[in-house]
């Protein structure tokens, strides 16, 4: 059996079309392949004509995972083309929204998409019949992250609160009161999820990552920062095109994003983490160095334990901002168009998401880039394939493949997401 | 298992669409475990790796069908499923992606794509009842969780959802609401727009953006009339019924009235 190939046609528990595909030739894994089949929906060409104010809603219908991610990395790269800061209260609900999406995004993907690879199960449901107490946990701290964006957003899946300048409504204080309640039970389950999570059997597996992640002053980021890696890039959101590019790569027919002078690069928890440890709260990194994870972590199996840490951390966070919150005395700030280039750079659950806006003078969007973390990542999801699987090549062919879908659920890659993928797939015909 | 009881099969389908209509089944976490126990979740490939292959009770489909490939695909999933019930606005009335019908998608495609002959896609984006026979369809972008728990009850009840066909209107009143068009000059598409979301936007002092589609029966040009008189202008008009929901016809058809 010198050559085997492992062809996984719908990848499952991944958000949107995906399928996968490993040549090993001589005992060596010879190429990865992640084919993305999800049809091309052209929202950087339908938005061009559309309003400066209807991008937080348009474009959050890229991902009814990540919809947060979407308005806030467009409503800072509006405000950024129409001078606007937003500060304050204003500012704290954001981070308290994305918060919300954080925890529950996070804890989607870490009770019901990922912890079934490590526990053998094919499904959450399945698991559920022999888990259910752990289960049952999982589904109410997602819910407590669903109630965070229930009540700042109206609802779960494409909030409708969000608007460039603020928001259509702040909350009162007293009614967040009840949310703090919940949460500080979350902060609890989130802590008891690191020990549970940090508890599975993790392939020794590591690569030597160039990550990339937003960098704040004083935040474990989530809105705002400079853009940073462990390679020595430090730039402004504004100056991220002359430092990423996208390429053709000769083994597929796949553009893929790259680091100019690096290579591949890595957005997301591991990268997050790795480079803002120092940001987290004490009572995350408490909880991080219980996990044995330290301040850097190389190990992609393990990212289901750093998500568990930026649960614990939103949770934390969203009672320090609802403890400290004062009411706004508008909603919003008023927002005159004006032509300009605008730039947004915030940190969806799964990584990066870049978005560029210019505008004319009435605030119709002439030009939309968007670059989402999924497609940031595809490079080197193949290449971790590339790297491990050669190391589980003794294993019979069906544990052979779940280890490879385990590989790339690491990620908890987004498909519907990453539309640019499209490039690569359609080229096969 | 001989010894449980029949448990329905359930799938749940993706064509082009963002996700968020089936995740909002995965969202209802007070009700999945209980769903589960009452179905067989026989394929769910966002959920689980285990399929069932064969035929289905009940089929929820999201997403518009977008390619060749996936109007043939409908076709299949249709022939397999004894009842099917497109989920939220993509599969309902070809969702945001439709705004390439009002456009030339071969220009969409060199807009996005350095290599737009790559891109198979069709012209236009277009519901699954223009495809094949649905037995009801849930509307919303995205769905409320709490409707589609009463369809799939429903469905395994042997009896029509209920899910009223009137406008956004009737549900700010039973919330009590201050209607924002009169008592704050805030355009809303309220009048014409399709009950379900429970009146979310002007309970959150903004006006409707129409994202459940339309109402049984709508008369948009009056209420366009009183938007323009809110200062809408006519490119504005023409954009505030093509959104989500574009593709629908009555819509449509209003958005057709206005624009430059």
């Amino acid at each position: 059996m010198a050559r085997k190939t492992i062809k996984v046609d719908y990848l499952a528990r991944v958000e949107g079309e995906s399928g996968l595909k490993v040549v090993v030739r001589d005992g060596r894994v010879q190429s990865a392949e992640l084919s993305i089949f999800e049809p091309p929906r052209f929202f950087e060409a339908l938005l061009r004509g559309r309003a400066f104010s209807e991008a937080p809603d348009i474009t959050a219908r890229i991902c009814g995972i990540c919809p947060v991610a979407y308005q806030m990395s467009a409503v800072h790269a509006m405000e950024d083309a129409l001078g606007v800061a937003i500060g304050g209260p204003l500012r704290d609900l954001r981070r308290l929204l994305y918060c919300g999406e954080w925890i529950e995004s996070h804890t989607l993907h870490i009770y019901m998409l990922h912890a079934p690879d490590f526990l053998g199960y094919a499904s959450a449901i399945e698991m559920a019949r022999d888990h259910g107490d752990v289960m049952r946990r999982g589904l109410a701290l997602k819910k407590a992250g669903n109630e965070i964006l229930n009540l700042l957003g109206g609802r779960e899946i494409h909030p409708i609160n969000v608007r460039v300048g603020g928001f259509y409504r702040a909350p009162r204080r007293r009614e967040l009161a009840p949310l703090a309640e919940r949460l500080r039970w979350a902060r609890d389950t989130a802590l008891e999820t690191v020990r549970w999570t940090s508890g599975f059997d993790f392939p020794d597996r590591e690569r030597d990552y160039s990550f990339v992640a937003l960098r704040h002053e004083q935040e474990y980021p989530f809105n705002a920062g400079r853009i940073i890696s462990n390679r020595g890039l430090d730039i402004r959101p504004a100056e991220y095109d002359e430092h990423f590019e996208e390429t053709h790569v000769a083994r597929s027919t796949a553009l893929h994003s790259h680091l100019r002078g690096v290579g591949s690069y890595l957005v997301g928890p591991l990268a997050r983490y790795s480079l803002n440890f120092d940001r987290l709260s004490p009572l995350a990194q408490d909880a991080a160095r219980a996990a044995r994870l330290g301040p850097t972590c190389r190990n992609p199996y393990r990212s289901i334990v750093v998500r568990a840490v930026e649960v614990l951390y939103a949770c934390d966070e969203a009672l320090r901002i609802i403890d400290a919150y004062e009411e706004p005395e508008r909603p919003s700030v008023t927002i005159e168009p004006r032509a300009g280039i605008g730039f947004g750079a915030t940190e969806a659950p799964r990584g990066l998401l870049y978005h560029r806006y210019r505008l004319e003078a009435d605030g119709t969007i002439a030009e939309a880039r968007i670059v989402p973390p999924t497609s940031q990542n595809q490079p080197s999801i193949e290449e971790d394939l590339v790297s491990f699987v050669g190391g589980f090549l003794d294993l019979p062919d069906d544990k052979l493949r779940e280890r490879c879908e385990q590989t790339v659920r690491n990620y908890d890659p987004c498909i519907s997401c990453a539309a640019h993928f499209l490039r690569l797939e359609l080229d096969r015909g | 298992m001989a010894s449980e009881k029949f448990k329905p099969r359930l799938a749940v389908w993706k064509f082009a669409s963002c996700d968020g209509c089936q995740l909002s089944l995965l969202d209802c976490e007070d009700e999945l475990l209980a769903v589960a126990d009452a179905v067989e979740i026989a394929y769910f490939p966002e959920a689980t790796r285990g399929t069932v292959k064969g035929r289905y009770d009940l089929s929820l489909v999201e997403g518009s069908i977008t390619t060749a490939h996936d109007a043939e695909r409908i076709r299949d999933v249709r022939r397999r499923s004894k009842k099917l019930v497109t989920i939220g606005a993509c599969a309902t009335a070809g969702g945001i992606q439709a705004l390439r019908n009002f456009a030339d998608v071969r220009e969409y495609a060199s807009i996005v794509y350095a290599r737009p002959d790559y891109i198979h896609t069709l012209a236009t984006s277009t519901p699954i009842a223009d495809h094949v026979h649905v037995d009801f369809e849930l509307r919303g972008c995205p769905i409320n969780k709490r409707q589609l728990v009463e369809v799939i009850t429903a469905f395994i009840a042997g009896r029509r959802p209920v899910t009223p066909p009137h406008s956004v209107c009737i549900e700010c009143k039973l919330k009590g609401n201050v209607c924002v068009m009169v008592a704050h000059g805030t355009p809303c598409l309220g009048p014409v727009t399709h009950a379900g979301c429970g009146a979310l936007c002007p309970s959150y002092d903004r006006g409707c953006y129409g994202c459940y589609g339309p109402k049984e029966t709508p008369n948009a040009p009056p209420l366009s009339r009183q938007l323009a008189e809110l200062g809408m202008d006519a490119r504005t008009l023409q954009r505030v019924y093509r959104t989500f929901n574009a593709q629908a016809e009555p819509f449509r058809a209003e958005s057709e009235r206005h624009g430059t």
